[in-house]
């Protein structure tokens, strides 16, 4: 019965943490395309020894997160999906700023603390998974990573180039309709046209955007404004600030009509979910064609730590 | 009676129809190696009948690609979206069902290499860019469409791993210059351009010193159909 109260216990963690991550997830608001003053340290300086071993792992893992498949990941995304180049790309949610930011007065030991729980958040959600125990090799690797890349940067900074770059809506709302025709014309051809991306043999090329492969209700991109910043400053590949605001934030909204896993706070009730942790710009528990997206799992106790 | 007759015919159409919809392989290989007889000379002159090319002169390997992708290329030839005197006349020599065949064809032979070993420090140069690329200069990594050590992936992002240094190298420059633009989207031209001309050689060094893996490609999504919009 121990292991219940500690499972409990455990999942209040998680939703502090989450509470963490829904304001690290928001976009920041300094101005589009400010070029990151920041440069992390480059591969060729990577320590050696234990604690370069552990970085090294950390990088592996952040790439190539499917290996954690079905241990802390349930769905077939990477870290590297959503903060682009391995962590390091400004104005993709780089590793390197995420630490910065967390004041200086905590110090090391607290700053690196903070971080195994925001990473611990990204298995939740993100990556619909479960939450690897803070003191994981699987965390300590990654947070040994994101703070190597913020060797050299200042303490409690937000640094330029964090997040991704805050992208005022459109006036009149986005259109999902147009979004819809953005998506087909630049974003099927990798995404595919059912959002479930593709493969090459076992590995995921491109991420899936949506359905049960992709990031739960409760995943950072699950909200438009947060899609619609990444998109505008990142996509399509190699070809970043190439949509217009309006495209970015009308196919964000296309993307958001689709059904994902449950948020893992769910417990019953889609009404109470929405209201207690989506007071944001999403379409969770909103009627899309005539279905209310996030109903899929509705009576089913829903445990967190075994979201598949 | 009537009604026997009526169903078996509905059988045989059906089948008929699914057979037309399949690629003939041996038809492939007759027209690889023969020719169609109007028109079309065989491709084995240039691509072999296992389809390794000619690296020498930029023949690009053919054994174990993509078919889908094989067959837009074709269709582009034929529609004059890709550049090339020869191979724009033996398209136009191809029927819709002859270019499936001859993809597919293609497609099937083992992607088995010679994998071409170059300078180790260009090639060692051209995997940095391909794995990890330079972001700087808003270059994704080629892994991140054409899938890690350039398996390829569906029919829009064709296998790299063990195509000829000098034909990758060649279509780098054309998308460089504006010689070539039937990517989907401008993908490659967009990167291409941000290309130098040592990167250039670096990555076609490097994919050119892979062997190929062997074909093992899911593909969730089959792209849009050869010869469709670009």
């Amino acid at each position: 019965m121990s292991g219940c109260r500690t499972g409990g216990l455990r999942r209040r963690l998680a939703w502090v943490a989450a509470a963490v991550a829904g304001l690290a997830a928001l976009p920041h608001s300094a101005a589009a395309g400010t070029a990151a003053g920041f440069v992390p340290p480059a591969e060729s300086q990577m320590p050696g020894g234990s604690r370069g071993r552990l970085i090294r792992l950390g990088e592996q893992l952040f790439v190539h997160s499917s290996a954690l498949r079905g241990k802390y990941v349930g769905n077939g995304l990477s870290c590297n999906d959503c903060h682009l180049g391995r962590g390091r790309h400004a104005d993709a949610a780089p590793m390197w700023a995420a630490y910065a930011a967390y004041p200086a007065s905590l110090g090391p030991a607290q700053r690196a603390d903070r971080l195994a729980g925001r990473i611990q958040a990204c298995f939740v959600f993100s990556m619909n998974g479960t939450a690897p125990p803070k003191h994981s090799r699987a965390v300590r690797a990654l947070v040994a990573y994101a703070r190597w890349l913020a060797t050299g940067a200042p303490a409690g900074v937000s640094l330029p180039g964090r997040g991704y770059p805050n992208l005022p809506p459109p006036s009149a709302g986005p259109d999902p309709a147009r979004g819809k025709k953005v998506y087909a014309d630049k974003c099927a051809i990798c995404h595919g046209r059912d959002g479930a991306g593709q493969r090459a043999g076992t590995a995921i090329v491109f991420p899936p955007l949506w359905g049960k492969d992709s990031f739960n209700w409760g995943g950072g991109m699950h909200r438009i404004d947060t899609a619609a910043a990444f998109i505008k400053a990142n996509m399509p590949l190699g070809q970043p600030n190439s949509l217009s605001d309006r495209q970015a934030w009308d196919v964000a909204a296309y993307m958001d009509r689709h059904e994902r896993p449950q948020d893992p706070r769910y417990a019953g009730d889609l009404e109470d979910t929405r209201r207690s942790f989506h007071d944001h710009d999403c379409l969770y528990g909103r009627s899309v064609d005539g279905r209310r997206l996030g109903a899929h799992a509705s009576g089913k106790p829903y445990d967190p730590w075994q979201l598949r | 009676m009537v009604a026997q007759r009526l169903a078996l015919t509905l059988v045989l159409v059906w089948l008929g129809a699914g057979a037309a919809a399949a690629a003939d392989v041996a038809n492939g290989r007759q027209i690889v190696l023969h020719g169609n007889g109007h028109g079309a000379t065989p491709c084995v002159a240039c691509h072999g009948a296992d389809g390794a090319g000619i690296a020498d002169v930029a023949y690009p390997r053919l054994a174990g690609q993509q078919a889908a992708y094989l067959r837009k290329q074709l269709h582009d030839f034929r529609n004059g979206l890709r550049n090339s005197e020869v191979m724009q006349l033996f398209a136009k020599a191809l029927s819709g069902a002859e270019i499936r065949d001859v993809a597919a064809y293609y497609a099937a032979q083992p992607a088995h290499g010679t994998h071409e070993i170059a300078d180790r420090a260009l090639i060692g140069a051209g995997r940095q860019l391909a794995e990890r690329s330079d972001w700087d200069r808003n270059l994704p990594p080629c892994f991140s469409c054409h899938g890690p050590r350039g398996v390829g992936v569906g029919g829009d992002f064709p296998l790299l791993a063990g195509q000829h240094a000098q034909y990758i190298e060649k279509q780098l420059l054309a998308w460089k210059r504006g010689t070539r633009d039937n990517d989907p989207d401008q993908l490659m031209k967009t990167v291409a351009q941000r290309l130098g001309e040592p990167d250039i050689k670096g990555v076609a060094a490097y994919f050119a010193s892979l062997n190929p893996a062997p074909a093992q490609r899911i593909t969730l999504n089959d792209s849009r159909p050869a010869g469709g919009p670009r």
